[in-house]
C-alpha cells in the first residue's frame, strides 16, 4: 500500500473517532433551553464528519487513481537524504519551545540559532557567533521595545 | 463626485498626512515581511498610536498605509522564502517561489509590484465610484448565501485542484474545517473537542497552522535535500519584465482588479478567497499549454493573486465605509479604532464626515505609488535574503517560524504544536496532499459555521436551502464542481480505454 492510502486510512480514524465524539459524546449533557434550538454545537461537526469519511473511503478504496509523479523528494529512500540533520533540527526546535520561557529569551534564541547552524555543519565560529548575537538583540529589541510584546529575556534566577 | 474628491485632496496632501501614508507603508512593509505577523497583528498593534493622533482622517490614513504595505510586505516574503505570514498571500507563493527558484526572484518581485499597484489603484477608482452602490448589493446577501458563498470557494479550491487529487483536495478541506471546531464555539461558547487541554480552549493558532503547513516543511526539505538556490551570487539579473510579459499579464491584471474588488467587497470573502479564487480563474481560462506552467513559476499565476488581493483589500473598505458593518477580521480592528475616535461609519460618514471618507480613497491612491516607488528600487535589496548561506537562512527560517507562532498567542505551547503539525505536514507533503486546502478550510471553518448557524436559527431548521433560491442555486453549483472533475476524467478513461481495446 502506497504512503498517501497508509495516510489515508490514518485520517479515516480520526474523522471516525472525531465522529464519534460529535455523535454520541457530545449532546448528552446540552442544557435543556439548548435543545430547543434547531442547531447544536454538535450539528455542524456531525456533517463534518461524514464528509470527512466519504473523502478518506474514497482514497482508501482507490477509486481515485492519481498518476505517479516525480516527487521532490522519494520518502521509500529517506536515508539517502540528510535524515539525521533534519530530525536533530526538529528535536532542537523542541527543546527551545521548552526552555524558551525557564532560559529567558536572549540565551535560548542565540543557543537556537548557534546549534542550528553547527548542526548544518557551520564551523566559522567568527562568523556564527556575532551574526546569532546580534541578530537575537536585534529581535528582541525590534518585538520588546518596538511592538511591546513582553518576552522575557534573561533567565529567571538572574531577575529577568 | 468632483467636489468630494476637492476635499480628499486637500484633506490627503496636507504635509501630516502625507508623511502618514508614507511612513504606514514603509511599516507595513517590514513588519509585513516577517512571516507571521498578519496585516491585523500590525494594525492591532497601531491602534495605540493611530487614537493617540486624535484626528480620525490622519488615524484612518495611517492605518490604511499599515494594511497595503502589510499585505505587498507580506507577499515578497512569500515569493522569497515560500513563508507566506498573511493569509491572503498564499496563493501567491504557488509560483511566485518557483520563480525564485529559478533565479528569476527579482522579476517576481517586481511583478507582484506592479500587479499589486494595479490592483489597488483600480480598486480605488472602483471603491470611489461604486461604493454607494454596491451597499445595495452587498445587503442582498445574508448569512444563507455567505454560508453558500464559502461551500462554493471551497468546492472550487477542491475542483481546481487537479486530475486524480479532488478527493485528496476534498479530505484536506474537511481535515481543516475539522480543526477550525476545535476549541470554544460561537454558538453557546461551549468548548469542543479540546480533550481537557486548556490551552486548546481558543481552539489553534491561525499562523501556527500557516506556519506548520507552509514555512515548515519547505525548510524541512532544504535540509533533507540541499538545492543549489539560484542568484545566490547577491545579483538579481533581470528586473525588468519584456513587453511581451507585460501584454501577458495585463488582461489578468485587468481582469482580477473587478474580480477581486467584488469578492472584496462582500463581507467574509476578502483578500484571500478574491486571491485563491483569481488564481484558480486565471488557470482554468489560460490556454492549455500556460496551464502547465501554472505552479512551475507562471507570471501569470504571480500576477492573478496579487492583483486580486489588493483589489480586495480595497474593496472590504466598502461595507466598513457605506455600511458600517466590518468584512474582514481587519477593517473590523479598523472600526474599533473609528468608533474609538468618535466617528461612526455608516451611510451617514458620507453626508456627515466627507473630508473622512474621501481623504481615505485619496490616500489608498498616494499609498500604492508610494509602494510602488519605494519598492521596485528597493528590490534588489529584498531579495538578498537568497544571498544568505544555507547555513544561516535555514535556523533563521525556522526561529521566524516559531516567533511568529510565539508571538501570536505567547504561549509555549503554541511552539509544540507548530512542530508537531509540522511533522504531520512534511508527511502529507511526501504523499503528494495539497497543504493549501487545509489551511483555507482553516480559515473559513469558523465564519462558516456561524453562517450556517444564523440561517438554521432564522429558518428553525434546514429549510433555508430551498426557501432562498440564490442558496440553492450556489449549493448546486458547488456540487457540480466537485462532481464534474471526476466525471470528466472518469469519461475520458473509458474514451482512452475503448481506442486502445480498438487498436
Amino acid at each position: 500500500m502506497a504512503l498517501d492510502r497508509w495516510i489515508a486510512l490514518v485520517l479515516l480514524g480520526i474523522c471516525l473517532a472525531y465522529g464519534y465524539a460529535a455523535w454520541f459524546t457530545m449532546d448528552g449533557n446540552l442544557a435543556p433551553f439548548m435543545k430547543r434550538n434547531p442547531i447544536w454545537p454538535s450539528t455542524f461537526p456531525k456533517v463534518l464528519s461524514i464528509l470527512g469519511i466519504i473523502a478518506c473511503s474514497i482514497i482508501l478504496l482507490g477509486f481515485e487513481k492519481a498518476e505517479a509523479k516525480e516527487a521532490d523528494i522519494d520518502y521509500r529512500r529517506l536515508g539517502d537524504y540528510h535524515l539525521g540533520q533534519a530530525l536533530m533540527l526538529l528535536a532542537l526546535m523542541v527543546v527551545y519551545a521548552l526552555c524558551l520561557r525557564p532560559m529567558g529569551f536572549l540565551v535560548s534564541t542565540s543557543t537556537f540559532l548557534i546549534i542550528g547552524a553547527y548542526i548544518l555543519g557551520e564551523r566559522k565560529w567568527h562568523i556564527m557567533l556575532p551574526v546569532s548575537l546580534i541578530a537575537t538583540i536585534v529581535v528582541w529589541y525590534l518585538v520588546q521595545q518596538v511592538l511591546g510584546i513582553y518576552m522575557r529575556p534573561l533567565p529567571g534566577f538572574l531577575g529577568g | 463626485m468632483l467636489e468630494g474628491l476637492l476635499i480628499g485632496l486637500q484633506t490627503a496632501f496636507s504635509v501630516q498626512n502625507l508623511l502618514m501614508v508614507i511612513g504606514g507603508c514603509l511599516i507595513g512593509t517590514f513588519i509585513g515581511m516577517l512571516p507571521g505577523l498578519g496585516p491585523m497583528s500590525i494594525i492591532a498593534i497601531m491602534i495605540p498610536v493611530a487614537i493617540s493622533m486624535g484626528d480620525p482622517s490622519a488615524a484612518l490614513i495611517l492605518l490604511a498605509g499599515v494594511y497595503y504595505g502589510a499585505i505587498f510586505g507580506g507577499s515578497t516574503s512569500s515569493i522569497l522564502l515560500n513563508a507566506p505570514g498573511v493569509a491572503g498571500t498564499v496563493a501567491s507563493s504557488f509560483d511566485g517561489y518557483p520563480m525564485a527558484q529559478q533565479g528569476k526572484a527579482g522579476k517576481a518581485l517586481t511583478i507582484a509590484a506592479i500587479a499589486s499597484f494595479a490592483g489597488g489603484t483600480i480598486g480605488a477608482i472602483l471603491l470611489m465610484v461604486f461604493a454607494p452602490a454596491l451597499s445595495s448589493v452587498a445587503l442582498l446577501f445574508h448569512s444563507a448565501e455567505y454560508f453558500a458563498l464559502m461551500v462554493v470557494g471551497l468546492s472550487a479550491i477542491a475542483a481546481f485542484a487537479g486530475t486524480g487529487q479532488v478527493a485528496k483536495a476534498m479530505i484536506m478541506t474537511v481535515l481543516g474545517l475539522i480543526m477550525a471546531t476545535v476549541g470554544e464555539g460561537a454558538l453557546f461558547n461551549l468548548p469542543r473537542f479540546t480533550m481537557g487541554i486548556m490551552d486548546l480552549q481558543s481552539g489553534f493558532g491561525f499562523i501556527t497552522l500557516a506556519m506548520a503547513m507552509f514555512a515548515l516543511p519547505e525548510a524541512l526539505f532544504l535540509v533533507l535535500k540541499p538545492k543549489d538556490l539560484k542568484g545566490d551570487d547577491g545579483e538579481i539579473k533581470d528586473l525588468r519584465i519584456t513587453g511581451a510579459e507585460a501584454r501577458a499579464i495585463a488582461p489578468v491584471i485587468g481582469r482580477q482588479s473587478l474580480q477581486g474588488f467584488f469578492i472584496g467587497v462582500l463581507p467574509g470573502a476578502g483578500a484571500t478567497i478574491a486571491s485563491f479564487l483569481g488564481y484558480a480563474v486565471e488557470r482554468n481560462i489560460a490556454p492549455k499549454e500556460e496551464q502547465e506552467e501554472f505552479g512551475k513559476g507562471s507570471i501569470k499565476g504571480l500576477a492573478a493573486p496579487e492583483t486580486a488581493n489588493n483589489a480586495a483589500c480595497t474593496g472590504s473598505f466598502v461595507p466598513l465605509l457605506t455600511l458600517g458593518i466590518p468584512g474582514s477580521g481587519t477593517t473590523a480592528i479598523l472600526l474599533g479604532a473609528l468608533i474609538a475616535l468618535n466617528v461612526t461609519p455608516g451611510p451617514r460618514l458620507m453626508i456627515d464626515e466627507p473630508q473622512i471618507f474621501w481623504a481615505v480613497i485619496m490616500s489608498m491612491f498616494i499609498g500604492n505609488l508610494v509602494l510602488l516607488i519605494l519598492n521596485l528600487p528597493l528590490i534588489p535589496y529584498i531579495a538578498k535574503v537568497l544571498a544568505v548561506p544555507r547555513n544561516y537562512l535555514i535556523p533563521f527560517i525556522l526561529f521566524f517560524t516559531l516567533m511568529g507562532a510565539y508571538i501570536g498567542q505567547n504561549n509555549a505551547t503554541e511552539l509544540l504544536l507548530l512542530v508537531g503539525f509540522g511533522i504531520c505536514a512534511t508527511a502529507l507533503k511526501f504523499a503528494d496532499y495539497p497543504l493549501a486546502p487545509l489551511l483555507i478550510g482553516f480559515i473559513l471553518g469558523g465564519m462558516m459555521e456561524d453562517n450556517f448557524a444564523r440561517s438554521m436559527q432564522l429558518y428553525d431548521g434546514i429549510g433555508f436551502i430551498w426557501q432562498r433560491p440564490m442558496t440553492l442555486g450556489l449549493l448546486v453549483i458547488a456540487a457540480i464542481l466537485v462532481v464534474l472533475p471526476s466525471y470528466r476524467a472518469r469519461r475520458a478513461k473509458y474514451r482512452a480505454g475503448g481506442v486502445a481495446e480498438g487498436d
